[in-house]
C-alpha cells in the first residue's frame, strides 16, 4: 500500500508545470463554484431568517394595493393573535437610485417585540421610540454608508412623494448570521402624519400587517381566520407565514436564480474536460510504462487503481484549496456588494457540494484513461511511443 | 523568410482527436457562456426599446421611477392633454395583480394597464392575435402574448377575477417582442372604480413634432401646479430594465472571465504538451531552415485553431438558446417581463474576439517555449 501512494505521489510531481496548472483550474472552477452557490443562497436569506412565529397580511390583489389602518384592531380580535404591527414599503431614495436599500415604516413598539433577532442598546432603542422622526438602521447598512447615531438621513419619496428627513437614533446588531441588517425603519405614524397634511386620501393605508402567534402549528387556520373577516370587503387579505411571503419573492425572480444554478455547474464541466485532458494526456504517455507493469505481473485493476489515485490525489489537491479560498473571497465579495446581498455566508452544504464535485471531476477524468491503462495489451503497450 | 503551411497545425490537432475536444469543448462551454448572457441582455434591451416609440412622450409622478408608483392627479392630467404640441394623449392606470402561473401554479405579479382606445392607438406595434379587442366602458380585458401562454385563467373565454370583479377575456394580443407582450389591458374607467382609484398612473401622450419635446418637458416640469417627469416613451423603458439589464451583464461577465482562466488553462496544457511531444520535430524544422518565428506562428496558430473549433462549437450551441423564453420579475416595475435570447452580429463578433483571445492566452507561453528551444538539443531530445 505504501509503495502504491509513493507511486502516485511520484507520478503526480512527474510534469510540475502540468499538475500545477490543473491544480490551479481546479481551484478556479471550485472558488467559482462556491460562490456562486453562496450567491444563490443569498437569495433565500429573507426565507431563511423568517420565524415561523410570524405571519403576513397582505391585500389580496397584491403588494401594491394598501388595506385601511383599522384592520390592524380586527385581526389583533382574532383568537391565537399575539401582536399585530403595520408596515409599509417606504421605496425612498438615498442621494442615488444605485445607493438602494431596504426603508421601512412600522409600528415602532409593537414591530421590534415581534423581531427579536434584531439587537438594540436599550438606551439607543428608546432614544428612537422618543423621536418621532427617529430611523433605525441595521449594522450592515450603517457600515456601508458610514451611517452614526445622531446624523441626519435625507430621503426623496418615490411611493410617499416629497422630500423625506430622519434621524439616525439606534443601530441594531443581528442576533445570527442570517439575519439581515441592511434595511432602515422609521415610525409608521410620522409617515402618516405627513401623508395626512400632504395627500389626505392616502392617509390611514397600511401596506402589509405583521402578525405574530402564540403557536406556529396553528398558522394555517389562523391565516384563514384572518382572511375571513375581510372577505367580500373593499380590500381582501390573504395571510400566510412569513416564510412562504418571502419564497414569494424569491419565486418571481426564479429564471435568475435556476440560470445562476445552471451556470455555477458549467464551470465544473469546464474543469472536467481540462482534467480528463489531462489524465488522457498522462496515460498517453505513459502506456510503456503500463505494459511494463503489467509484464511484470501486476493485475490490470492496479494500473487502473494507479491512473485513478492520480487524478483523485490532484482534483482534492485543487478542491481544498478552492474551498480554503471561498471563505476570504466571499468576505471580500460581500463588502464590496455592499447592501445588494443582505446575508452572504458560505454554508456547509456548499461545501460538501464543492467537495463533491471535485471528487466527482477526479473519478470522471480517471474513466477512460485509466480504462485504456487496464486493457493495454503488454506488447502493444511497449512498443508504443509517447 | 519562410512560414509553416497551416496544414502543419490543424494536422497536429486532428491528430490527437481526444485532447483536442476535450480543449475545444472546455472553450466552447465558456464562448456559450460569453454568448448567452450578451443575447439576454440584448434581448431584453430589444424588448425594451420596441416598446417605446419615438414620438410618444410618458408623464409619471416627479422621481416615482415607474408607472406602478406613479400617480397622476385628474386636473393635472387634463392640463398635459391640454398642451398644444401634444395630438393624442391616453390617460391610463397601471396596477399589478398576483395571478398564479399555468404549470406550475406558482403566484407572479402581472402588470394590468387601463387604457382608452386612443391608448391603443398609440401602441401602433400592437395587433390582436386572437379574439378581438376589449369593448370599451366594458370588463373586458385582452391580454398580452407571453401572459396568455404563461398565466392560468388568461386564455380566451375564460375570466379572471381581480378587484373584486370578473373579467373576460376576449382576445391576445401581439406587441411584437415588446414589454407589452406582460401586460393586461382593459378599459380604463372600469378599472379606475374597481380598483377605487381617483388619480391615474401615467399619462401617455403623443407629439405631432417629437423636436418639440424639450421645450414641451421644460414648461411641464416647471409648472408649479404639475409635479412631474416628462420622458421620451423610449428612454422611459430603457431606464425601467436598467437595474436588471446591469446585473445581468455585471454577473455573466465576470463569470466568463474567471470561466475563461480555466479553459485558457487547458489550452495551455494542450499546448505544452504538444510542445514537449513534438520537441524532435521542432527541431528538425529549425535544421531545415525555418525560423523562431516561424516555430512561435506555427504554434500560436495552432492555439488558435483549436480557439476557433470552441468559438464555432459554443456559438452554435448558444444560438439554439434563440428558441428559449425567460420571464422574470423586472426589478423597477415589480413586474413580470417576458423576453428572449437574441443573437447580434455584434455579438457573434464579440465572442470571436473573446476565443481569440483565450487561444492567444493560452497558447502564447508554450509557442515561446517552443520558439527559444535550440536546434542541437532539439534534436538531441528525439
Amino acid at each position: 500500500m505504501r509503495q502504491f501512494l509513493k507511486l502516485i505521489v511520484r507520478n503526480t510531481l512527474r510534469h510540475k508545470l502540468r499538475t500545477g496548472l490543473t491544480v490551479l483550474g481546479l481551484l478556479i472552477a471550485v472558488l467559482s463554484f462556491g460562490l456562486l452557490q453562496t450567491v444563490v443562497g443569498a437569495w433565500y436569506a429573507g426565507a431563511n431568517a423568517a420565524a415561523p412565529d410570524r405571519l403576513v397580511t397582505r391585500n389580496a390583489i397584491s403588494l401594491v394595493f394598501p388595506m385601511p389602518l383599522h384592520y390592524r384592531d380586527k385581526i389583533r380580535a382574532v383568537p391565537g393573535v399575539k401582536r399585530v404591527g403595520a408596515a409599509n414599503w417606504f421605496g425612498g431614495i438615498y442621494q442615488d437610485p444605485k445607493k438602494f436599500f431596504p426603508q421601512f415604516a412600522v409600528d415602532g413598539a409593537q414591530y421590534f417585540e415581534m423581531y427579536p433577532e434584531y439587537r438594540f442598546v436599550e438606551e439607543e432603542k428608546r432614544a428612537f421610540l422618543r423621536d418621532r422622526r427617529g430611523a433605525v438602521v441595521g449594522r450592515k447598512l450603517a457600515d456601508t454608508h458610514g451611517f452614526r447615531v445622531g446624523d441626519t438621513l435625507p430621503l426623496r419619496g418615490t411611493i410617499f412623494p416629497g422630500d423625506w428627513s430622519f434621524t439616525v437614533r439606534a443601530i441594531y446588531d443581528g442576533a445570527e448570521a442570517r439575519t439581515d441588517t441592511s434595511q432602515m425603519f422609521f415610525h409608521w405614524d410620522y409617515l402618516n402624519e405627513t401623508m395626512k397634511r400632504r395627500v389626505a386620501r392616502r392617509a390611514d393605508q397600511v401596506g402589509v400587517f405583521v402578525v405574530q402567534i402564540a403557536e406556529p402549528a396553528r398558522s394555517a387556520e389562523i391565516s384563514q381566520a384572518i382572511d375571513a373577516q375581510f372577505r367580500n370587503s373593499a380590500a381582501e387579505t390573504l395571510s400566510e407565514t412569513e416564510k412562504a411571503f418571502q419564497l414569494g419573492f424569491v419565486a418571481m425572480t426564479e429564471a435568475i436564480v435556476v440560470g445562476i444554478r445552471v451556470v455555477s455547474f458549467v464551470v465544473v464541466f469546464i474543469i472536467l474536460a481540462v482534467m480528463a485532458n489531462t489524465m488522457a494526456m498522462t496515460a498517453r504517455e505513459r502506456l510503456s510504462e503500463y505494459a511494463t507493469l503489467k509484464a511484470l505481473g501486476f493485475a490490470p485493476g492496479y494500473v487502473a487503481a494507479l491512473v485513478l489515485g492520480e487524478s483523485l490525489a490532484i482534483a482534492l489537491a485543487g478542491g481544498l484549496l478552492g474551498i480554503a479560498c471561498t471563505f476570504p473571497v466571499a468576505a471580500w465579495f460581500g463588502t464590496q456588494t455592499g447592501t445588494l446581498f443582505p446575508v452572504l455566508a458560505v454554508s456547509p452544504a456548499t461545501v460538501a457540494m464543492q467537495l463533491g464535485c471535485a471528487l466527482a471531476v477526479g473519478v470522471a477524468a480517471a474513466l477512460l484513461p485509466g480504462r485504456r491503462a487496464a486493457r493495454v495489451r503488454i506488447v502493444e503497450g511497449l512498443r508504443a511511443i509517447g | 523568410m519562410k512560414s509553416i503551411p497551416l496544414a502543419y497545425s490543424v494536422r497536429n490537432l486532428w491528430t490527437r482527436k481526444l485532447t483536442t475536444a476535450l480543449t475545444a469543448g472546455g472553450m466552447a462551454l465558456v464562448v456559450f457562456v460569453f454568448a448567452a448572457v450578451l443575447m439576454l441582455d440584448a434581448g431584453l434591451r430589444q424588448a425594451m426599446v420596441s416598446t417605446g416609440q419615438p414620438d410618444n412622450i410618458v408623464v409619471t409622478r416627479r422621481s416615482s421611477g415607474s408607472e406602478v408608483q406613479s400617480g397622476v392627479e385628474r386636473p393635472q392630467a387634463a392640463l398635459v392633454e391640454s398642451q398644444p404640441e401634444v395630438v393624442t394623449a391616453s390617460k391610463e392606470t397601471v396596477v399589478l395583480i398576483a395571478q398564479p402561473k399555468r404549470d406550475s401554479g406558482v403566484v407572479s405579479n402581472v402588470t394590468v394597464r387601463g387604457l382608452s382606445p386612443q391608448g391603443i392607438a398609440l401602441r401602433p406595434q400592437v395587433r390582436i392575435a386572437a379574439g378581438r379587442m376589449f369593448r370599451a366602458a366594458s370588463t373586458e380585458v385582452v391580454v398580452g402574448r407571453s401572459i396568455a401562454q404563461r398565466f392560468a385563467g388568461t386564455g380566451v373565454g375564460e375570466r379572471l377575477r381581480f378587484g373584486a370583479r370578473d373579467w373576460l377575456v376576449v382576445g391576445v394580443f401581439d406587441a411584437d417582442g415588446s414589454a407589452f407582450d406582460s401586460e393586461i389591458w382593459g378599459d380604463v374607467d372600469q378599472m379606475m372604480q374597481s380598483f377605487r382609484r381617483q388619480v391615474y398612473s401615467s399619462v401617455i401622450a403623443r407629439l405631432a413634432d417629437p423636436a418639440t419635446f424639450d421645450a414641451l418637458k421644460q414648461r411641464l416640469e416647471s409648472d408649479p401646479r404639475l409635479t412631474v417627469d416628462v420622458k421620451r416613451e423610449r428612454q422611459f423603458y430603457e431606464e425601467q430594465s436598467a437595474a436588471l439589464s446591469g446585473f445581468i451583464s455585471i454577473l455573466g461577465l465576470t463569470l466568463s472571465v474567471i470561466f475563461s482562466i480555466g479553459a485558457m488553462i487547458g489550452a495551455m496544457i494542450t499546448m505544452y504538451a504538444a510542445v514537449a511531444g513534438r520537441t524532435g520535430e521542432i527541431g528538425a524544422l529549425r535544421a531545415l531552415g525555418f525560423r523562431r518565428r516561424a516555430i512561435l506562428a506555427a504554434f500560436l496558430a495552432e492555439a488558435l485553431a483549436l480557439a476557433a473549433l470552441g468559438w464555432a462549437l459554443g456559438l452554435a450551441a448558444a444560438s439554439l438558446m434563440q428558441l428559449v423564453h425567460i420571464s422574470t420579475m423586472n426589478w423597477q416595475s415589480f413586474g413580470e417581463l417576458a423576453f428572449s435570447f437574441t443573437l447580434t452580429p455584434k455579438i457573434v463578433l464579440q465572442s470571436l474576439a473573446f476565443a481569440a483571445v483565450m487561444g492567444f492566452a493560452g497558447g502564447v507561453l508554450p509557442a515561446l517555449r517552443a520558439a527559444r528551444l535550440s536546434i542541437v538539443d532539439a534534436l538531441r531530445a528525439a
